[in-house]
């Protein structure tokens, strides 16, 4: 089991979150999420409002977000649920963040998969600009986490930064995303071999070369 | 090698648009009325006569899973259809392909499935993690909701029939089915207790079927093409085409549909542009997902590719996600790096789960280094045996077979860094 517990309820921590409430764009898209289970099955919805929550939060504090206590509370009640019912579920699910991240959080997969193709070069990468497990860096750019696998494993060693997953990486592509992401630029996501297209064989597919350049129906094959 | 035609997932790499347009012109949606029309029991036998079994690493035959679902409702409750969309068995990345790739195929596939199990509506249950495949895939339902092709009179068919999208948080252990229908549920996903069975009461208390995203995309095409079709692919028992995804240290790694029982030799070869440094570098393989045993080279290399085959070998073929290691890999590191994920993510709910996986991955990093007696070796084996069939779910036992396969096949490597360790502080104590 992983072992997480929330950040520690304060004074200071009531005062800045205390007031927490769902903007109108994120109410709306909390309403769509409980609406896809069967009345009076709210509580099925606590996943994606958990998830809303932390990125409002993430836009309030221009990091990925996290969830403070009163705000595991605002949903509780959003959801007519007790609060322990949703600090648990809180607890349980490792992308649900307890304490403050960075902006930007890389999560460095590093299950065997990854592992056999060179994700200890990208730990490296990370450490040697100042980052560190569990932490966030000095210029709240960085929190580093080791994540499990991603399902990303014939691309292998991948990183996956907020939202999006670069795959393919050697530990100097690493670096180069690092930077750009510092320089507010949005690099490109997916995998980072070159003419390489998803999860196809490097140097081009093996199979199905005719849908490379169109859209073929093999219909009239069969 | 599978020819281009008798290729299911036909847009796999992502070359061309997933959306529905672009999806209709490849085959989907093609007059699914007609497919309805067949009735509820004909389409589950004609899956039955497939031979499809179920992908996501059971292997439990997908026909037959549906027909335990009830043919009426008593007493007014719904059924319901699950799809596991939790991909995260370290070494598996097919569903992703078909989720952000041929996210219509799925989408057709519940429909079908969902009419044929007698289902109300369908949950896709997608990993947390898959954040953009996310996205492709509720911007497909939406399409498909848009073109009438389901929701109400779902593709003019007369049946009502809807499809939910519901993202998970990272969780491994929802993969696991009655773990799942709880995380639904909007709890912890620590697994039930069965039975009850799914079947009988699953999701709130109804009857529900739990099944994998490749069993489902796959149904369409097995009913356009007739199960016959389907059944001339791989060995008897073994039917079928499948989604291979090969990791680890080959040229190119990839994910490929291949004929069930293509030889090892053959899938890497064709493929993966062959092993690193040469079919003699190879080292094992782990065929199946990280929970199946390893094989070594010299038994891996003509094996088939199927349940049957690699069953023999003492491994599995599981969700078909081909862990390759050639000879420059720590085994002892790799395997110990699993006993990691599954301390990691072991829900604590059993006991011999919640301790022996953070008790077994000490003892692997003791072994690593060979800080360790030659005892502890059996010591650890017989620690596998007491968790392994003695917890709720099978991650316990998926904990436990990683292990038993290394000390099976490597044992004299893990004596050798006994020995030498040991050796060196006999020395520094002279």
């Amino acid at each position: 089991m992983a072992d997480r517990n929330p950040a520690p309820d304060t004074p200071e921590l009531r005062e800045r979150w205390g007031a927490f409430e769902f903007t109108e764009s994120y109410r709306a898209k909390a309403d769509t999420a409980i609406a896809r289970y069967p009345e009076g099955r709210q509580r099925s919805a606590v996943m994606p409002l958990l998830d809303l929550a932390q990125r409002q939060v993430g836009e309030e504090t221009d990091t990925q977000g996290w969830l403070p206590l009163p705000v595991i509370e605002y949903v509780a009640d959003y959801l007519d649920m007790p609060v322990i019912r949703v600090l648990e579920v809180a607890s349980f699910y490792f992308m649900y963040n307890l304490v403050p991240v960075g902006k930007y959080h890389v999560q460095v997969c590093g299950t065997t998969p990854c592992m056999l193709r060179g994700s200890d070069g990208l730990f490296e990468t990370c450490k040697k600009r100042g980052m560190k497990k569990g932490h966030v860096s000095e210029d709240g750019l960085w929190t580093l986490t080791e994540v499990e696998c991603m399902g990303n494993c014939a691309t292998a060693p991948m990183v996956q930064i907020n939202d999006d997953n670069y795959e393919d990486l050697t530990p100097e592509r690493l670096d180069e995303i690092l930077d750009e992401l510092a320089a507010d630029k949005q690099p490109k996501t997916g995998t980072q071999i070159e003419g390489k297209k998803t999860s196809e064989p490097e140097g081009g597919p093996t199979t199905l070369k005719e849908m490379v350049t169109q859209n073929h129906d093999y219909r009239g094959d069969w | 090698m599978l020819a281009d035609k008798d290729r299911i997932f036909t847009n796999l790499y992502g070359f061309q648009d997933w959306g529905l347009k672009a999806a209709q012109q490849r085959g989907d949606w093609d007059d699914t009325k007609s497919l309805i029309a067949r009735g509820h029991d004909s389409i589950i036998e004609e899956v039955k006569a497939s031979g499809l079994r179920g992908r996501g690493g059971a292997g439990f035959p997908t026909g037959l899973k549906w027909s335990f679902m009830p043919k009426e409702s008593k007493d007014g409750r719904p059924s319901f259809l699950v799809i596991n969309a939790d991909e995260s068995e370290p070494g598996s990345c097919k569903d992703r392909e078909i989720i952000r790739h041929d996210p219509h195929k799925l989408i057709e596939g519940a429909l079908v499935a969902g009419y044929a199990m007698r289902a109300r509506a369908a949950y896709i249950y997608i990993r947390g993690e898959y954040i953009r495949e996310a996205e492709v895939l509720q911007a497909a339902i939406d399409e498909a909701y848009n073109a009438g092709l389901i929701g109400k009179n779902a593709s003019k068919s007369g049946y009502d029939f809807d499809v939910f999208l519901h993202r998970g948080a990272g969780a491994y252990i929802c993969g696991e089915e009655t773990a799942m229908i709880e995380s639904l549920e909007g709890k912890k996903g620590q697994p039930r207790l069965k039975p009850p069975f799914p079947a009988g009461a699953g999701l709130y208390g109804c009857p529900t079927t739990v099944n994998n995203v490749e069993s489902i995309a796959v149904v369409p095409t097995i009913l356009r093409r007739g199960a016959s079709w389907f059944a001339s692919f791989g060995r008897e028992n073994n039917k079928g085409t499948k989604l291979f995804q090969i990791s680890g240290h080959v040229n190119t790694p990839c994910v490929v549909e291949e004929a069930l029982s293509i030889p090892f030799s053959e899938l890497i070869e064709k493929h993966c542009g062959g092993i690193t440094g040469g079919k003699d570098n190879l080292l094992a393989v782990i065929p199946g997902g990280s929970s199946v045993p390893l094989v070594p080279a010299e038994q891996i290399w003509d094996a088939p590719m199927d349940f049957d085959g690699l069953k023999d070998l003492g491994s599995g073929l599981g969700t078909a996600g081909v862990i390759v290691m050639d000879k420059s890999t720590d085994i002892v590191r790799a395997i110990s790096r699993l006993s990691y994920f599954y301390k990691h993510e072991s829900c604590g709910q059993c006991t011999p789960c919640r301790e022996g996986t953070g008790w077994m991955w000490r003892m692997m990093e003791r072994l690593r280094t060979g800080d360790a007696a030659i005892e502890e070796i059996d010591m650890l084996q017989q620690v596998t045996k007491q968790v392994e069939g003695h917890t709720i779910c099978a991650l316990g036992d998926a904990a436990a077979w990683p292990i038993q396969g290394l000390i099976r096949h490597f044992r004299p490597e893990l004596e050798r860094r006994i020995e030498e360790h040991n050796a060196k502080f006999a020395e520094a104590a002279e």
